[in-house]
């Protein structure tokens, strides 16, 4: 809070003097004692005591001047709450005002240059100070001394002020001192020093345009030294005067200013007698006055100045975050203690880092990402960190000698390898990852910058790293981490890679890194965040999770990808055609299905279903989100999905006892070949007659490095092969039943198990989908040998795919018509298309299988004209029709 | 000691900059890298045998493949830039070791601008009576003044003021000898370095007897409007106020649009000339630059036309094509008029303060 002397001086500048030597023993005793700590904390008093600048002066016989001053400058230069204030660097030295200058980013003031030592020396500091960037002091001192008197004040500022203007210094850089002396002293000439000084200030500021006035106000009451609420009420009615006068601004102590309004009238009156030396026994009477009130009051000041310590009331988690975010690192071991002594909620220290430490870095995190906090606060946050995980490390150490002793083994954080990689020389945010890491117990391994990926290689096997991390700020060094990464997968590594680094983004490690090194690579977005991701990487019993949750986003980052680039022009269909993958067909391994034509199956027990349930869309359909089971024991949404979980479980006993679903299927086989992008299927394998064409689309976005355009029919042997191909189809149903189920709990005004009902029907639907995908396989033979557990299977670890119309690598809905008409699919299992091609009862799925090896998943992405066109003439289609159908695929605008 | 006289450029680049808004070139770095010039090509036969990497030393092709160079400041010319930067960002000692060529400041120096001074030349021939002008560019350090690189040790600096100082001074002297119309102290992330670059030109002005007009210009880094050493466009001003500089602008790590605020903040208080050459929009994620010609142009002009602009150009990813439509986006639309300078005082830490 700003204690400006009265609201009329509102523009008026306070300068902070506590961070003066020569003013204050406290940062005299801090600074004799290298206690550093100590002295950023009284810069930072004054700053939150409402000082606009402050000023720093460490001129001490005993203490190196220069080194002083530079070091302290730059510790505060790292306090952003203290170095956004400018700095009045201050000495009777140049060496070391000029050692200052050479620190300080900001504009600051020079206090001081003077006459002293003729107008050749003063004008050479002048130039010198003009140079440096920096606003001057100007004492009213001369060759013959210092001015006391007014007019010896103002002929020396006038004069000074004439040279510095004429060597083209600017005025409103000038700040004259017109040097405030000390009154009361009980010599009778020093009785009208104040008076000196305003009518010094008031003829200056007539006379010198656009010059400032400042002074040290402290030195006006020192003959009440050991009385500070007289020296208070001295400085208070000095200030008030002085500003009248036109003192622009003054060295303070910005925590004890009193305010000129409340001084007791008797004070009050004894106070401006002798400070506008009103009467010849001013002096006495005053001294007499601050004698009782000294008795009365015991000398202390009534405005005791603390920094605004409400924080430390809060509980001692709010206590680490706040110091964490505002880089506070004075209370902080304490703070540790204290989290550490109650073991019932930290049982080990390593989970006070855990917890709040590390929900206090995320909190910095946030803001520096939102911009609300800069890197040098960031630093610092890194820096309170550090203390605290310090002050932890000899219990962690402990607790890990116990835990030997006891025979158990003490596991290490783990070893990270970093570099900023070949080509490229920035190294500041990798630096910080590398004292973030340290900081929180891992060993870091820098090499450096401009590392050529073998000495990483080589440095990651040496040290057994458990995680590399690469670094980097300029373009081609994105190409370079590519590099690295193919590189670590052709030599074996597996540990997790992390990029980070200005030009690095999420985007680009999905799309480009990740791809080349399947062990797993992490974008790290600063520095904030590594502990987190590497946390969740080395711990056995998190990583699989993580690394999920890691994969799953990059597997969005690639599909937003494509989606974005597809506005760049597509490859022509001709092209994307040629661009096929090949298959070996003379030699292609086509397995021949045990029957064709449709085989239906109906009622199928919901028993023989429930096993092939995956449970992980389940929680993400109520807006749960995490992998299953691992979601159960959650500490968010555990408590949540457990319940969840447990109430679906008990409804599909429920179902399944009472038979409330009906599960029907139809799956078939039938020969076929692949015409262009069309599959022809036949009616017999001695193809004397096509029973349906399935029309597919082709991927027409240009591909990196040769990879191919896919089109589903590429998975089918083309007819002039020679060889004959088979294609499977399916159409499963678990819903009927489900509607009637939600509608009776809906009536009763239980919509949770109407949902309920919905959700377990499209559980059950999908699970039949995989149920009958076993059993296609088994008949097509390969299946047989598969050996997979229900987890394999939801994972797809098997041979072939079962795309649906609709869907990415088919997005032709009406499709689905065509593979109804050949499955006799309405009448065997009950599911209707809507005219839109949409399936009732909703929980049913349908699809194609295909058995070739290679067959995968993929998105078909945006489609030319010319694929429309193309695609219109094979479906007999007008190209409105064809438009209206892929209208959300087509790259072009329809119309 | 006399005040430095001013050079000739002076009154031509005055001229120029209150006629109209004046054309700066685009992106050296990214027409380089379209050019997908190999290590061999950075080493060229001198260089052959150089113990370290050489390739995106960027400086280096002054002198490895000069023609690479002439023909980038050529095809900016071609495309309506009244200036060109010479190919010396990187080129100070401390800048130049860690590529091992710290040694070669002087010629880096003196090969950029003759390259630069050769295309100006021929587009002069083309277009007779239209001044072409070179700017010596002078880069960040990788080692900065205001910032530990050690955060345990706070206080630590990787370098000093009088290296910094001397850096920039040895490359100001080869810049000066080589006859740059003007010195563009750019990309500034740490205002102390600048205050260190602003210092040695000073130095090397009263050496010389001759004043260079210099443009400074300061990169915003991100959302918190601040530059990398925590200070706002506000304080930087009154940091390098001093400098008298010719102009005052923001370049880099942003595109135009996210600029904005801080250009208009900068138009407001700035009493020398306003720059402004943003990167094509902000890197994607492949490292590129997405914002066409007709992007760019589009926002400068509509900044032009609020009358805050005196030189446009273009930063990482822009090329002549961007400069060409920058150019025509600007064209006809009056260059600001800087304002008197009031006569307050300005201080700055990481904020401003005014002392009216």
């Amino acid at each position: 809070m700003s204690n400006a002397p009265r609201p009329a001086a509102s523009q008026f500048i306070i300068i902070g003097e506590r961070t003066n030597i020569t003013g204050s023993p406290k940062f005299a005793r801090a600074v004799k004692a290298g206690d550093w700590d100590a002295c950023v904390a009284i810069a930072r008093q004054q700053v939150e005591s409402g000082a606009h600048v402050i000023d720093v002066n460490v001129d001490e016989a005993l203490i190196d001047g220069e080194a002083t001053m530079v070091r302290f400058l730059n510790l505060i230069a790292s306090e952003p709450e203290i170095s956004r204030v400018p700095v009045m660097v201050d000495s009777s030295k140049w060496s070391v005002l000029e050692a200052g200058l050479k620190c300080l980013q900001g504009k600051s003031i020079v206090n001081s240059i003077s006459l002293k030592d003729g107008e050749e020396e003063f004008l050479r500091r002048a130039r010198l100070v003009r140079r440096y960037g920096a606003a001057a002091v100007v004492m009213a001192f001369d060759e013959k001394g210092q001015a006391s008197t007014r007019d010896a004040k103002v002929q020396i500022c006038t004069r000074a002020y004439g040279l510095l203007t004429g060597a083209g210094f600017p005025a409103q850089d000038i700040i004259f001192d017109p040097n405030i002396l000390t009154i009361a002293t009980g010599i009778e000439e020093h009785n009208h020093y104040a008076v000196d000084f305003f009518e010094a200030t008031r003829l200056i500021k007539a006379t010198l345009p656009h010059a400032k006035v400042s002074g040290g106000v402290s030195n006006v009451s020192f003959a009440f030294r050991g009385n500070n609420p007289v020296r208070e009420a001295i400085h208070a009615v000095f200030l008030f005067h002085a500003i009248e006068a036109g003192l622009d601004m003054a060295i303070v102590n910005a925590g004890m200013l009193a305010v000129y309004e409340e001084i007791p009238k008797d004070l009050l009156e004894r106070v401006e007698d002798v400070v506008l030396d009103r009467r010849p026994d001013a002096t006495e009477r005053l001294v007499a006055f601050a004698d009782e009130l000294k008795a009365l009051q015991g000398g202390g000041s009534k405005m005791e100045a603390r920094e605004d310590l409400a924080w430390r009331s809060d509980p001692v988690e709010q206590r680490l975050s706040h110091a964490l975010v505002k880089g506070i690192d004075a209370y902080v071991e304490a703070d540790a203690e204290e989290a550490r002594k109650d073991t019932a909620r930290y049982p080990r220290p390593l989970n006070i880092i855990e917890g709040p430490l590390m929900d206090g870095m995320r909190v910095v995190g946030d803001l520096f990402g939102a911009g609300k906090m800069f890197l040098p606060q960031v630093v610092k946050s890194a820096r309170v960190m550090k203390r605290a995980v310090a002050y932890l490390t000899p219990f962690m150490e402990e607790e890990k000698r116990r835990l030997v002793a006891s025979g158990g083994t003490a596991r290490s954080h783990g070893r990270i390898v970093l570099a900023t990689v070949k080509g490229d020389v920035h190294d500041i945010g990798k630096n910080i990852v590398g004292v973030v890491l340290a900081c929180n117990n891992y060993e870091v391994v820098d090499l450096g910058v401009l590392v050529p990926c073998e000495r990483i290689l080589a440095a990651a096997a040496e040290a057994k790293a458990d995680v590399i991390g690469l670094s980097g700020l300029i373009t081609p060094s994105l190409d370079e981490m590519v590099h690295v990464a193919r590189e670590m997968r052709r030599t074996g590594l597996d540990v997790p890679l992390l990029i980070g680094g200005a030009t690095t983004s999420a985007a680009h490690t999905a799309v480009r890194i990740a791809p080349e090194y399947p062990p797993g690579v992490v974008h790290v977005l600063d520095a904030s965040r590594v502990v987190n991701v590497v946390g969740g990487l080395l711990s056995p019993q998190a990583k699989t999770e993580f690394m999920a949750d890691v994969a799953a986003k990059q597997a969005k980052q690639r599909e937003d990808f494509a989606a974005r680039r597809a506005r760049k022009p597509l490859l022509p269909l001709a092209v994307a055609r040629e661009r096929r993958p090949r298959t070996d067909w003379a030699s292609a391994d086509i397995p021949r299905p045990g029957f064709t034509g449709a085989r239906t199956f109906r009622d199928v027990a919901l028993s023989d279903v429930v096993p092939y349930i995956d449970w992980g869309p389940f929680f993400s359909a109520w807006e749960l989100h995490g992998r299953f089971p691992e979601i159960l024991t959650d500490p968010v949404v555990g408590e949540e999905a457990t319940k969840l979980h447990a109430d679906a479980q008990r409804l599909l006993a429920r179902v399944v006892r009472e038979g409330l679903y009906t599960a029907n299927a139809v799956i078939g086989f039938w020969p076929c070949n692949s015409c262009g992008d069309d599959i022809e299927v036949y009616a017999d394998e001695g193809r004397s007659s096509t029973l349906a064409t399935l029309c597919m689309l082709r991927q027409q976005l240009e591909k990196p490095d040769g990879q191919p355009n896919l089109c589903l029919s590429d998975f089918v042997a083309p007819r002039e092969s020679g060889r004959l191909d088979y294609v499977g189809g399916f159409a499963v149903t678990s819903g009927h039943g489900v509607d009637k189920l939600a509608a009776s709990f809906r009536a009763a005004g239980d919509d949770y198990s109407a949902i309920m009902s919905q959700a377990l029907g499209d559980r059950l639907a999908e699970a039949m989908a995989e149920l009958f995908h076993k059993r296609a396989r088994d008949a097509w033979g390969f299946g047989a040998a598969e050996g997979l557990s229900v987890a394999d299977l939801i994972r797809e670890r098997y041979r072939g795919i079962r795309p649906a119309p609709g869907y990415p690598a088919c997005p032709d809905h009406t499709e689905k018509r065509v593979l109804f008409r050949i499955l006799g699919a309405e009448a065997s299992t009950g599911i209707t298309l809507t005219e839109s091609c949409a399936m009732a009862p909703a929980s049913s799925v349908s699809g194609m299988y295909f058995a070739h090896p290679d067959a995968k998943y993929f998105g078909v992405g945006k489609l030319g004209r010319d694929q429309i066109e193309d695609y219109a003439l094979r479906k007999a289609w007008t190209i409105a029709e064809a438009e209206k159908w892929l209208g959300p695929y087509l790259e072009y605008e329809a119309g | 000691m006399a005040t430095p006289r001013e050079s000739g450029s002076f009154a031509a680049l005055r001229r120029l900059f209150d006629s109209r808004i004046a054309v700066l070139d685009g992106a050296m770095g990214t027409m380089i890298q379209a050019r997908c010039l190999g290590e061999r090509d950075f080493r060229g036969s001198r260089f052959a045998g150089h113990p370290k990497d050489l390739k995106g030393n960027n400086d280096l092709l002054s002198i490895s493949r000069p023609d690479v160079i002439e023909a980038i400041h050529a095809e900016y010319f071609a495309a309506g830039a009244d200036i060109v930067e010479a190919n010396t960002f990187n080129s100070t000692s401390i800048s130049q070791s860690d590529y091992g060529t710290e040694g070669l400041v002087a010629e880096l120096n003196a090969a950029a601008v003759a390259a630069a001074r050769r295309a100006a030349a021929k587009a002069q021939d083309i277009e007779p009576g239209r001044p072409r002008f070179v700017a010596g560019a002078m880069g960040p350090l990788s080692r900065t003044l205001s910032m530990s690189p050690d955060v345990n040790r706070p206080d630590f600096r990787a370098v000093t003021w009088d290296q910094v100082v001397s850096a920039y001074l040895e490359q100001a002297r080869a810049l000066a000898a080589a006859g740059v119309d003007a010195i563009l102290v750019e990309t500034i992330f740490d205002t102390l370095n600048a205050k260190a670059a602003l210092f040695a030109l000073e130095t090397l002005f009263d050496e010389t007897g001759t004043r260079l007009p210099v443009m400074a210009s300061v990169t915003i880094t991100d959302a918190s409007g601040r530059t990398l050493s925590g200070q706002t466009i506000g304080a930087f001003y009154a940091s390098i106020a001093h400098a008298n500089p010719f102009s005052v602008g923001i370049n880099c790590a942003l595109g135009g649009r996210q600029m904005r605020p801080y250009v208009e903040e900068l138009a407001s208080i700035a009493s020398c000339y306003v720059t402004c050459y943003p990167n094509a929009g902000l890197p994607n994620a492949f490292g590129g630059y997405d914002e066409s010609p007709a992007d760019m142009a589009a926002v400068l002009g509509e900044f032009a036309s609020n009358g805050w602009l005196n030189m446009v150009g273009g930063c990482c990813g822009s090329t002549p094509a961007h400069i060409a439509a920058i150019a025509a986006a600007v064209r006809g639309i009056p260059a600001r008029r800087p304002p008197a300078q009031d006569p307050s005082m300005r201080l700055s830490g990481l904020e401003r303060l005014v002392v009216a």
